[in-house]
């Protein structure tokens, strides 16, 4: 495992001098280091480049790394990574993702992650993605991530991104059966020329089943952010999305929520709201003895936390 | 003290809305300044604070002109504003609020303190978002406590009544008479209340513009509370409807 990969892996994901519990870190396409545990199986993929990760019903208050690194330019890292959570297991899976370019050849990662949750299991599930590196390549990450949502499961993905990233595709799509729910948290900073691109598809199918998604971007300098989430429910079921975006410089930020009820009882919700920090926030601070630029930082590192 | 001499300010319309305004807000006294909507109570308020600057006149505190100094400057020599409607914040939380109020990082304790003194319990507010999900009692204690977490020489409140019941306005009253009573600089509260009005050390009357009466709360209060036919800060209106008497 070279510097760049230990660097990176401090950002993107729980790891110092190693990881305590079952962990995989790909290193530019290629397997650094793994360890298994008891209830958690790694193992390679037969058919693809990538893991499937098996958890143990009933395992409880374990983790699981899966972080994934691009070093240099030149690299177009495609990785499918499926996870089968067992019945009743409650588990914590990282997937952070660092792209590191010192030169001007792009270099790209594309994690395909799915998630099969069985009844009653909770995952919580964190991905952060970061960009590092002085070269002019193009750093591009593009996750896309399919959830099947068993009877009575739960999935809390949080998703940050917070700079360094020129290009990103995220799209998450899942299935959510009787009781179960999704909540999702994303976080994007976009600044320069980088662009960044969210879609979400989610159909509730299972009585009772429900999906939360807050989305909070800030896109400064001449950067771009397109949001796009679509939400369906099939049965008596409660969707809410969120999409706030702050803009500043000359960023853009282009949303459009979509909802739709195909039973008489799903309950759907959409809030949206985008434009530059609002003045009174930052008289507010300045009356603390903040100044303009402080206040501003504050807003931001909040509204991002 | 804090002084303001002359001030005057037209409104971007051109409305003359402080038509020479000179107020003195002495030392370690609660001054509450009262008077008819409209009559440029607000605009005096955010002036000392420098939200707005006067069109001419000068404010000095403590015999320096600040007339110049902007919402920060003022802010670092001790001047803290409470808004009539406090701001909301996505993401910020009670306690990340309170910190920059106090300038340094605070243990739980004392944040509990702040809170505590503007009657909320602090483990149920802490780590709650300043956001649309406090009701407008709730917010308006934690502004209170921002400002108390200041504890800075002069504290203007813009209508701490505004926005909350009347459960939380009995408690608000219990709050500012504990400021009262440890105060280690003035105090001025902008107000239509009359129980606020009655623990002010100093009553001062805006109207149209001006400084329309001043003085304590013995003799200012009769004035106000005259009588609704014979009181000229708060004349009768008869509204028509239609055109007919109503």
């Amino acid at each position: 495992m070279n510097a760049i990969t230990k660097e990176l892996l401090k950002e993107v994901s729980d790891y110092e001098d190693g990881y305590e519990y079952a962990y995989n870190i790909r290193e530019d396409g290629i397997c650094a280091g793994r360890k298994s545990t008891e209830n958690i199986k790694i193992e390679n993929k037969e058919d693809n480049p990538g893991l499937v990760i098996r958890i143990n019903p009933g395992t409880k208050g374990e983790r699981v790394s899966i972080p994934a690194c691009v070093t240099h330019g030149n690299v177009d890292d495609v990785v499918y990574n499926d996870f089968y959570v067992g019945e009743g297991a409650d588990v914590l899976i990282i997937a952070g993702c660092g792209v590191h370019v010192e030169t001007g050849e792009p270099a790209r990662h594309n994690g395909i992650h799915r998630f099969f949750l069985e009844k009653g299991s909770h995952v919580i599930y964190q991905e952060k993605h970061v960009g590092t590196g002085r070269g002019l390549g193009i750093k591009s990450i593009d996750p896309v991530t399919e959830i099947y949502l068993g009877e009575d499961s739960c999935l809390e993905m949080d998703s940050l991104q917070l700079g360094g990233v020129d290009k990103t595709l995220r799209q998450t799509s899942a299935v959510a059966e009787k009781g179960a729910k999704l909540i999702i948290r994303e976080r994007i900073l976009t600044d320069g020329e980088q662009q960044a691109r969210t879609e979400f598809d989610v159909e509730m199918n299972g009585e009772g089943s429900s999906v939360n998604l807050i989305s909070r971007s800030v896109a400064r300098g001449n950067s771009y952010q397109q949001y796009r989430s679509r939400i369906v429910g099939n049965a008596p079921c409660a969707g809410h999305s969120e999409c706030d975006a702050i803009i500043a410089d000359n960023g853009r930020v282009d949303a459009a929520p979509e909802l739709t009820a195909n039973d008489g009882d799903a309950a759907l919700i959409h809030e949206a709201a985008i434009g530059k920090i609002a003045g009174e926030q930052i008289v507010k601070l300045r009356t603390l003895g903040l100044t303009e630029e402080e206040a501003e930082a504050k807003i931001v590192a909040g509204f991002l936390k | 003290m804090l002084e303001l001499k002359k001030i005057t300010w037209n409104a971007p319309d051109g409305t003359e809305v402080l038509r020479g305004v000179d107020l003195t807000i002495p030392d370690n006294k609660l001054v509450v300044i009262t008077g008819p909507n409209g009559g440029g109570k607000t605009t005096l308020a955010k002036m000392i604070a420098g939200i707005e600057k006067p069109d001419s006149g000068e404010i000095s505190l403590d015999g320096k002109d600040i007339t110049e100094l902007d919402i920060t400057e003022r802010a670092k020599l001790g001047i803290s504003y409470a808004f009539q409607q406090p701001v909301r914040f996505k993401g910020l939380t009670v306690m990340d609020l309170l910190e920059l109020a106090a300038g340094r990082d605070l243990t739980e304790h004392a944040a509990c303190d702040y809170l505590f003194k503007v009657g909320l319990c602090a483990k149920d507010y802490i780590n709650r978002e300043v956001n649309d999900t406090l009701s407008g009692g709730e917010i308006k204690r934690i502004e209170l406590a921002t400002v108390l977490a200041r504890h800075t020489r002069v504290t203007v409140f813009d209508e701490p009544e505004a926005g909350i019941d009347l459960w939380s306005f009995n408690n608000l009253i219990g709050v500012f008479r504990e400021l009262q009573s440890t105060l280690e600089g003035s105090m001025v509260i902008i107000s239509h209340q009359e129980r606020i009005l009655s623990i002010a050390d100093e009553i001062v009357v805006i109207s149209d513009g001006r400084i329309s009466a001043s003085g304590a709360v013995d003799m200012i209060m009769p004035q106000l509370l005259g009588g609704e036919s014979n009181c000229e800060k708060c004349p009768k209106i008869e509204v028509r409807y239609n055109g007919g008497d109503n």
